[in-house]
């Protein structure tokens, strides 16, 4: 592969991330190699965006949504509850690598404050006794 | 036969053929029963299986050769979703669910017989489109596609006249003619700034460069704001032809759309829209015959709230991390790999057909004396009909709250509404008659912003809303400044304090003096704007800051350390 700029740092990332679910270290050190763009500089691009995870993740992952509308709609109440039911806080993943729980800054799916979202499925209007049933249905 | 010379049969050539094919498809359209299917929003509540329903049901009535059942964006009435508009008569169907369906198709596609129990308040009154006041309210003008076309399908678009603005600007205009006219309509930005569009674009054709890049700012950050999304999923081709237009009238020679990875359905269908543009003609080398030739990428985020600010967008985009740079010199200047680039927000390009239809000086003439034209609003929180508004310029937040938006649920009583997300204010009831514009916002310390409208009720804790967002900032703040990733951190736990019932006097004085001093030190709007939400509060409900001080309440009964213990109750 000949050099690659910089500017096509960020989507190889991603198609990366789309391969293995995570950015595994020697796979950056690999591309480091390939494309001349320095470790140093994928590291500090994997870890300043939220988007990519240097760790395993889970299998499914739960995004709590952290928007405005769903905050005062008592987002809170359901985070809690997603974390006592799977035991774990949000950037944590389950020791069976079933979840891992992350929060978002807004899906966009305000109308249906407060949303959960697993993988790519919607959870809107969730209440608390509702965590269990959610959660229950990935495995 | 010389291979250049063979043109795809799907490939439009000029304007008139633009014309030609639009006049084929309207009357291969007449007369066509349509069911409309919000295929976007929706999807998170049912819609995909409704949609299906729909198909299966027109196929086993035989209906194919008069029903269309097409998947198309908002609709606008989130609250009902999922959301069906029945064509011709415009009857707008909420909670769809897919055992009804056979019903629908029987009774009100074919007869056009009204069902109450899927109408706008369950009352047939509240039947069609132009029935019920939240539409009444509102001037379809950017949105006018969005729930009418397949967004995946360009024929849809042109049918609707998406792309003839396009072919007129190119073919009959000249670049600084279009600049002309985008001046004259006095067109602002509608990603928050407010910083008006033509002039933005004087200033780059006055730079020199190599090259000129067009860059759309799709990253829509702000928790509580999803109209860039809608644009963007429910009518991707008008978004293509404001920036095909654009990126003309600056003589760009690249083009970019830079949107959020969270919007997946967003991502899907400007990509088929390039795609299906690509095909036609539209995009590409020499677009409808002009000359004039332009490519568009599309890039996701990465998931930082920051990129939405230019200068850290640029930074992303030429594969760094997103972090904000000083300005001057402007984008506008000196922007992508150092050369002129102009950035502007989704719903701005999706404004720029129309000007180049009607003409700046008939744009102008809606809206306020500073703000023309319309603007998109995403009314969510504590309001019966949360979704997707268009409004005129100078309409009062109580038009779009209680005209639009219906009022709050429940009869509660309204207590503010936050405008303009993390960079904006609150504006508390006093304000509810103030024609919104630009800068009758700022006056009272909220901004435009990009246009998320979150109504609150007296069950929301205005410190906590403050607390709230410069959380929200102090986590997404990129660092390169000391202002903006210290002085955030210290705001929140000031709020934190007077939260928890910790909180002195002292400290209100403390959150004025430390707001200030970021605001005017940052290096970008990310913390120029941050202190906005507590700097409004403070102003507007400083009553509310002296209860959780002085007497140590919450008058909302949010902050949990100022509750009343409740006896026999486990906490």
């Amino acid at each position: 592969m000949a050099p690659v700029d910089h500017g096509h740092a960020i989507p190889l990332l991603q198609k990366i991330q789309d391969t293995y679910g995570y950015l595994p270290r020697e796979v950056l050190l690999e591309l480091s190699a390939e494309t001349g763009i320095p470790a140093a500089h994928l590291f500090g691009l994997a870890t300043f965006y939220a988007q990519f995870h240097l760790e395993e993740h889970g299998r499914h992952t739960v995004r709590v949504c952290r928007g405005t509308a769903c905050h005062v709609r008592g987002r809170q109440i359901i985070q809690d509850a997603i974390d006592e039911e799977l035991g774990i806080g949000p950037g944590e993943t389950t020791e069976d690598r079933r979840y891992s729980l992350e929060t978002v800054a807004c899906v966009g799916t305000c109308f249906l404050a407060p949303v959960v979202m697993v993988d790519h499925d919607y959870f809107g209007k969730v209440d608390p006794n509702k965590v269990g049933e959610i959660m229950g249905g990935y495995e | 036969m010389v291979d250049s010379m063979v043109v795809t049969p799907t490939r439009i050539a000029t304007p008139s053929d633009l014309a030609a094919l639009q006049e084929r498809l309207a009357a291969a359209a007449e007369g066509r029963r349509r069911v409309l299917v919000c295929s976007t929003g929706c999807l998170a509540i049912g819609a995909r299986e409704v949609e299906a329903a729909f198909r299966e049901e027109v196929v086993a009535a035989g209906l194919e050769d008069e029903v269309d059942v097409v998947q198309t964006g908002c609709h606008g009435l989130c609250a009902m979703a999922p959301v069906a508009v029945i064509e011709p008569n415009d009857i707008v169907y909420g909670r769809n669910r897919v055992k009804y369906i056979p019903d629908v198709i029987s009774k009100t596609v074919m007869n056009g017989e009204v069902i109450k129990r899927f109408c706008y308040g369950r009352d047939a009154e509240m039947a069609h489109v132009q029935d019920i006041p939240f539409y009444a309210h509102q001037t379809k003008r950017v949105l006018r596609n969005v729930g009418r076309v397949d967004p995946q399908e360009i024929d849809d678009a042109i049918q609707r006249g998406v792309y003839s603005a396009a072919g007129k600007a190119l073919t009959t205009m000249t670049p600084d003619e279009i600049v002309e006219e985008v001046k004259a309509s006095a067109l602002r930005g509608r990603g928050g700034g407010g910083f008006p569009a033509g002039l933005k674009w004087e200033i780059c054709k006055q730079n020199p460069g190599t090259e000129r890049y067009l860059i759309c700012n799709a990253d829509e950050g702000d928790p509580g704001a999803f109209m860039d999304r809608a644009l963007l999923e429910g009518d991707p081709h008008s978004v293509l032809e404001g920036m095909i237009i654009s990126a003309y009238a600056i003589e760009a020679t690249k083009g970019f759309i830079y949107v959020r990875a969270e919007y997946p359905i967003a991502v899907r269908h400007i990509r088929k829209a390039i795609e299906e543009a690509h095909e036609r003609g539209l995009l590409g080398d020499d677009i409808l015959g002009s000359g004039y030739s332009l490519d568009i990428e599309v890039r996701e985020g990465a998931g930082a709230f920051v990129c939405g600010e230019e200068t850290a967008m640029i930074a992303s985009l030429e594969g760094e991390r997103g972090v904000a740079r000083p300005k001057p010199p402007y984008p506008a200047v000196r922007g992508f790999y150092g050369e002129p680039t102009i950035i502007n927000n989704v719903e701005t390009f999706a404004n720029v057909p129309l000007i180049v239809d009607e003409g700046g000086a008939a744009f102008a003439e809606s809206g306020t004396e500073g703000s023309k034209g319309t603007k998109i609003f995403a009314l969510a929180g504590q309001v019966q009909n949360t979704g997707l508004v268009e409004v005129p310029m100078g309409a009062t937040i109580r038009d779009i709250v209680f005209g639009v938006g219906g009022g709050m649920p429940r009869n509660r009583e309204f207590k503010a509404v936050q405008m303009g997300g993390p960079s904006g204010g609150c504006v508390p009831a006093a304000h509810l008659d103030l024609p919104i514009d630009y800068d009758s916002l700022k006056e009272v310390g909220a901004i435009m912003g990009s246009g998320g409208m979150i109504v609150m009720d007296n069950t929301t804790c205005i410190v906590d809303i403050a607390r709230y967002f410069i959380a929200f900032c102090a986590e997404e703040s990129c660092g390169v400044c000391a202002p903006c990733r210290l002085g955030t951190v210290q705001l929140e736990e000031i709020l934190n304090r007077i939260t928890d019932g910790r909180g002195t006097l002292e400290d209100l004085d403390k959150l004025e003096s430390l707001g200030e001093v970021v605001k005017e030190t940052s290096l970008c709007g990310l913390g120029q704007t941050a202190p906005n939400p507590v700097m409004s509060t403070l102003r507007h409900f400083r009553d509310e800051y002296l209860a959780h001080v002085v007497d140590k309440t919450c008058p909302a009964g949010v902050c949990k350390a100022l509750l009343p213990v409740q006896e026999g109750k486990d906490s």
